[in-house]
């Protein structure tokens, strides 16, 4: 891991970039201009930056600095979690599969394959249904969603790693499965995880930024993106900067993902 | 053979799964389902107890769960999806109505994404880091970091706020096909020409290639020959697998543009909390994905033979 900062191909060095202005933004920005997200002015709607309100403000004269920046707290945040719950499950069961063959593997599979089939919006829907608590809603649906690549990934690696005769040597030389886990299996994964973790953060952020433009996300007043440009959208003509703010926010911090992630993989 | 059992296995699972989870949908919903459902037929304004109660008498909500899970699975297995709780017609009628507007809307995008996509791709393959190469590269990185939903925003802002060319929202005429599947194609072509592009720059560094072109055919020959067969593997069965990616976009861009087709109403189902229609529409959409694959699968094996057994 120590060679890897340094040969960061540029394309992934952009993207780490992006993604650490995004979020020191969401972050530092409202310590920089101290205000609050949901305090409402009439008088200024949809009035232009002034030194309380870089960004200016929305139709109900909320700031826009403070709304993006806690935009880009939530999303990033029930996205990281959700992979992260994701990633474990899929490392342990794709793990489990590929070590114990058989029925376990099959049924893994047979699941899997049945969830590939369905759209990861239309559980996350269902989901969020059944949740109490959208934030853990989303969390949950997105969970039950992006497993199964890192499952998928997971077992493939897994599967090559354990058949080859580095690994045998191990075992007949009588070493235990944490260490051929943490020698030989773990750096097999760890690149294909990274990639599988970027693209899916940037899933999960087009999920709930999907759904909020929909009106079936996250609910009013809470800053969300995608929330925020639906309720932009009708003033696009008297302050088109003010809808452009959570578009271009959206776009750098998914451009920023795919970038991060690298490789071929759509 | 072996690939369609593992398809009809994949079919009953997503049945299962489908069935379990607007089971489960329909048990924990929050809130008194009757009293959400009167609200969907009557409207918020006229919902009262009475009202609640005769749905709840009506639909048999409540009582203990396992027979309602088996009789709810029976249902499902005999492909009875049973009546909408809001409109009160058959699920099977509201979607097959609904179906046909999202299959032309969804077939014209794969199209139009056809037409864009993998022609950029081959003629990028066959220069590899020429200019057009790069260009594409850097295209569809941009495309593919816009969600679909974020794509049909822009459209609608430039091409018919702004230019006024095409009608922002509606459904019936062939102008307001244009822009719903423009957002949706240009998304699928951002990764349809990458993998168009790795396929064609891969199969002409092969040494057939070369010798196809070393015996004496024209480059254009060569290319429909031995070239375009080779690439339509890869690009198929990535089709298939893009199958998900655009229901999710018809979903979502059903619902922005008012396109009254099957995704527009889940959204609207999951809303008014009506399952069946959920469990219908979840279900048509699982078993399509199957479906898509299957033939895939089998197109797959008649154009490349080598893989079959």
């Amino acid at each position: 891991m120590t060679t890897f900062s340094n040969t960061l191909p540029p394309g992934r060095a952009i993207g780490a970039v992006v993604l650490a202005l995004m979020l020191g933004f969401a972050l530092v920005g409202p310590l920089l201009v101290p205000g609050d997200p949901f305090a409402q002015s009439l008088m200024k709607s949809l009035a232009g930056p002034d030194s309380g309100a870089p960004f200016g403000y929305d139709h109900l004269g909320r700031s826009l600095w403070h709304r993006l920046a806690h935009a880009l707290r939530l999303s990033p945040a029930i996205a990281l979690a959700a992979v992260v719950t994701a990633g474990a499950a899929g490392l342990v069961l794709g793990t489990l599969a590929a070590a114990r063959g058989g029925w376990v593997e099959r049924l893994l599979m047979i699941l899997a394959d049945a969830l590939m089939a369905l759209p990861g919006l239309l559980l996350v829907l269902i989901v969020l249904a059944i949740m109490p608590g959208t934030a853990m809603g989303f969390w949950a649906g997105l969970s039950l969603v992006l497993w199964v690549e890192f499952f998928r990934l997971t077992r493939a690696a897994t599967r090559s790693t354990l058949a080859s005769p580095a690994v045998q040597a191990a075992r007949l030389l009588g070493f235990r499965w944490p260490y051929v886990f943490r020698t030989h299996l773990w750096p097999e994964i760890a690149p294909l995880m990274l990639t599988a973790a970027a693209f899916g953060t940037a899933t999960a952020i087009m999920g709930i930024a999907a759904l909020g433009f929909v009106s079936v996300g996250m609910r009013a007043p809470t800053p969300e993106l995608g929330l925020m440009m639906v309720e932009l959208l009708p003033y696009w003509r008297e302050a088109p900067m003010a809808l452009l703010t959570p578009v271009l926010a959206t776009f750098a911090l998914l451009l920023g993902l795919t970038l991060l992630a690298g490789g071929q993989k759509a | 053979m072996n690939i369609l059992i593992s398809r009809l296995v994949q079919a009953a699972t997503v049945a299962v799964l489908v069935g379990a989870a607007t089971f489960a949908m329909m048990r924990s919903l929050p809130g008194d389902a009757a009293w959400r459902i009167a609200a969907g037929r009557y409207g918020y304004d006229n919902v009262n107890t009475a009202a609640a109660d005769a749905v709840r008498a009506e639909l048999g909500l409540g009582g203990h769960w396992f027979p309602a899970f088996t009789q709810w699975m029976g249902d499902l297995l005999r492909f009875d999806f049973g009546v909408s709780l809001v409109s009160g017609q058959p699920v099977i009628a509201e979607i097959t109505h609904q179906l046909g507007a999202s299959l032309w809307l969804a077939l014209t995008a794969v199209g139009l994404s056809l037409l864009i996509g993998p022609p950029l791709g081959v003629l990028a393959g066959l220069r590899p880091g020429g200019a057009l190469d790069r260009g594409l590269l850097v295209v569809s990185a941009a495309l593919k970091a816009i969600p679909q939903f974020l794509m049909a925003l822009i459209l609608i802002l430039v091409l018919s706020v702004q230019l006024g060319w095409l009608p922002a929202a509606g459904h019936g005429q062939a102008r307001h096909f244009i822009l719903p599947a423009l957002a949706l194609a240009l998304g699928l072509a951002a990764v349809n020409a990458r993998i168009a592009r790795d396929a064609m720059a891969s199969i002409a560094a092969m040494p057939f290639y070369h010798f196809a072109q070393w015996k004496g055919l024209s480059r254009r020959q060569v290319l429909w020959r031995h070239g375009l067969r080779n690439v339509s593997v890869p690009l198929l069965t990535y089709l298939g697998l893009q199958f998900v990616t655009l229901v999710e976009g018809v979903v979502v861009i059903e619902s922005i543009v008012g396109w009254p087709g099957i995704g527009h109403a889940l959204v609207h189902a999951v809303f008014a909390r009506d399952v069946p229609m959920v469990q219908g529409t979840a279900l048509m959409l699982g078993l399509g994905f199957v479906l898509v694959n299957a033939l895939i699968d089998l197109a797959v094996t008649r154009i490349d033979p080598r893989g079959a057994r």
